[in-house]
């Protein structure tokens, strides 16, 4: 008798706690369906009246409302795309350096050092950018890139106009120092994933360490550090703060294809202008359109970077 | 064998060792430029982070550590006043009012997210097969790689003023900030603490079982407390997280210079006075945003490391 109610008492107090850790895992995935739909919903008023012109049209005008996303859009893919390019190189060759040439040792330290820079929030960087960077580029790799690259012909479009300092190109600096240590940290696990019989193998057949890396591990680690590559790139696409910083918040009519020119992202033009539209229907209703844009963007960029690792991470669980 | 010797070619050795040998020379030569290129590539990386962290504790030391009639004085105003208009026109007091939003904003935002996080981590590693555990591990993944400014706009758009679809919030309030924090550190501890409770071994979990002990009780009385060092931290991680982030809570406190503990009122936020500090272009505030920058890195930092030593340290052997 007193047998049975306990073990009642028992399934009752399973059944309560297995509810409530489902209702937690419930509201959390409640909460990002309403992301979704609030910013839908509230995006309708300028989804419906402009239809594609929100992406193709280049003129930001509140005071008239009349929003075409070009400018924000065209910003936020060269700041993201240029970071990318400027960072790889450094993320893919300490990668290797502290998996390769130092010992492991030495390389955690190092690689630890480097990931520190994920911990510094958004807000320093744009500090930084802010009082430091921006003044530094503009007094002397700015006028060192227009002087060398500028008379050259179509690489020359760059680097035209005149320089503010607050400009596409300090953002990217900016972006591209944030999301080092990202791509860093996955090359890093993908490199050390290699089978070192590879890499054994053909230091043994005669080849330089170079040949090695080159030949047996670079080739083995791609697909994992073009998808740390692409997180990185999601990090860069969704950067807020230390963009609106460094990038000027202008929302220029003509796009010169200079990296010199002052614009906005989609992220930065959210941040500089909310105070603004939240007061006005369709203002307001743009912004939000903007902040799905960067939804939409970002979680296809994040969903496929993760494809990429976890799949060289599933063959080299197989090998 | 002997008869085989015809057939391969005479080749010249001397002229073949040598040709071998420029090979053999430009292959170390590009091994060694290679090196050289790493090794420049991983130097340039590391110092990226000592020059900014130099130019913040170098600018943000000399204003919490002010030398004053050769004395060096510490800067207590700074941490218990909020900005004062002097009659010069420069900013005297200190940034009070955006410390403690922060810290009042991140105790309100941890009540919900934490047992949130780790509901769900308690629901992905002790129940999850299935639909839903898919659909959760997804939706924790994206919500990780959301822009947080997005975050914002979306507790902007759904609860604040004009724009809301739900009116909660007649203008921009402090509880708004919490409801984004909660979404901004969801994700972290879901994540870090799911990870950390499979290091539980399962003989630990069978042994509560065989001894008669509900799942609920064996969960909370044997798993959790096995590795509440580890759940501390990734609490802390997020808390680390949520107190950097600006865009979230400017979106939604809007930031302000008065003492308020008041929730329903638009507060500040120590982030969000950094940026205003830094961009408004009068230049005795922008030591102050320096300074800021400073304690927002060491807090942040602290938690960090404090993170990396304990997760490095769990071992949960049986």
């Amino acid at each position: 008798m007193s047998a049975s109610r306990s073990s009642s008492q028992v399934q009752q107090g399973d059944r309560i706690f297995s509810l409530i850790v489902q209702a937690c895992a419930v509201l959390i995935i409640l909460i990002l369906v309403s992301i979704i739909a609030v910013l839908v919903i509230k995006s309708q008023d300028t989804i419906g009246r402009f239809g594609l012109d929100f992406f193709t049209k280049g003129t930001w005008d509140p005071v008239n409302e009349i929003f075409g996303a070009l400018p924000y859009i065209y910003g936020t893919v060269v700041t993201s795309i240029l970071a990318l390019l400027l960072a790889t190189p450094f993320a893919i060759g300490s990668a290797i350096f502290v998996s390769e040439y130092v010992p492991r040792r030495i390389g955690d330290i190092i690689s630890f050092t480097v990931e520190l820079l994920v911990a510094i929030p958004s807000v320093a960087y744009g500090v930084w950018g802010f009082l430091v960077l921006k003044d530094v580029l503009r007094t002397t790799v700015d006028p060192a890139l227009k002087a060398v690259v500028g008379p050259i012909p179509i690489l020359g479009g760059l680097f035209r106009g005149p320089l503010y300092g607050l400009d596409i190109f300090t953002s990217s600096v900016i972006l591209a120092i944030m999301i080092l240590p990202t791509i860093l940290a996955v090359s890093r696990e993908v490199v050390r994933q290699v089978p070192r019989l590879q890499k054994e193998g053909m230091i043994a057949l005669g080849a330089t360490k170079w040949e090695a890396i080159r030949i047996a591990i670079i080739p083995y680690a791609r697909t994992g550090i073009v998808g740390g590559a692409m997180l990185g790139l999601a990090r860069a696409i969704g950067e807020t703060m230390a963009v609106t910083m460094t990038i000027g918040n202008a929302s220029p009519d003509k796009l010169t294809g200079s990296l010199f020119q002052s614009t906005s992202t989609l992220a930065s033009a959210i941040a500089s202008q909310f105070n603004e539209a939240q007061a006005a229907r369709t203002y307001g209703s743009a912004v939000v359109q903007l902040g799905l844009v960067l939804l939409i963007v970002s979680s296809v960029i994040n969903l496929f970077s993760r494809f990429l690792v976890s799949r060289t991470g599933a063959k080299n669980t197989r090998s | 064998m002997a008869q085989a010797q015809p057939l391969v070619p005479q080749l010249d050795r001397t002229a073949l060792i040598s040709a071998e040998k420029t090979r053999y020379a430009r292959r170390q030569l590009t091994n060694t430029i290679a090196s050289g290129l790493m090794f420049f590539l991983t130097a340039v990386s590391v110092s990226v982070l000592f020059i900014i962290l130099a130019y913040i504790f170098i600018n943000g030391i000399s204003t919490l550590f002010p030398v004053v009639d050769g004395h060096l004085t510490f800067n207590l105003d700074f941490f218990i006043k909020p900005p004062e208009s002097n009659l010069d026109g420069t900013t005297g007091g200190g940034v009070a009012q955006a410390i403690l939003g922060t810290i009042e904003i991140l105790i309100v935002a941890g009540i919900i997210a934490v047992p949130l996080g780790v509901g769900a981590a308690i629901y992905l590693s002790e129940y999850g097969t299935g639909f839903l555990v898919n659909t959760l591990n997804f939706t924790i993944d994206l919500l990780a790689g959301l822009p947080s400014v997005v975050v914002g706009l979306f507790v902007l758009a759904a609860f604040i003023g004009n724009l809301a679809l739900i009116k909660i919030f007649p203008h921009f309030a402090g509880l708004a900030g919490s409801f984004a924090l909660i979404i901004v550190m969801v994700p972290i501890i879901a994540r870090s603490v799911e990870q950390i409770l499979r290091l539980v071994p399962d003989s630990l979990r069978e042994a509560g079982l065989a001894l008669g002990m509900p799942k609920w009780r064996v969960i909370l009385q044997i798993v959790l407390p096995t590795v509440a060092g580890g759940i501390t931290t990734g609490i802390m991680l997020s808390l680390a997280r949520a107190a950097g982030e600006t865009a979230p809570v400017l979106l939604t406190i809007l930031g302000q210079q008065f003492i308020s503990t008041d929730l329903l009122q638009p507060m500040d936020a120590l982030p969000i006075r950094i940026y205003k500090y830094a961009t408004t272009g009068q230049p005795d505030l922008i030591p102050k945003a320096w300074a800021g920058t400073m304690v927002l890195v060491i807090v942040i930092a602290l938690f960090s490391i404090a993170v990396r030593y304990v997760t490095g340290r769990n071992r949960y052997d049986a």
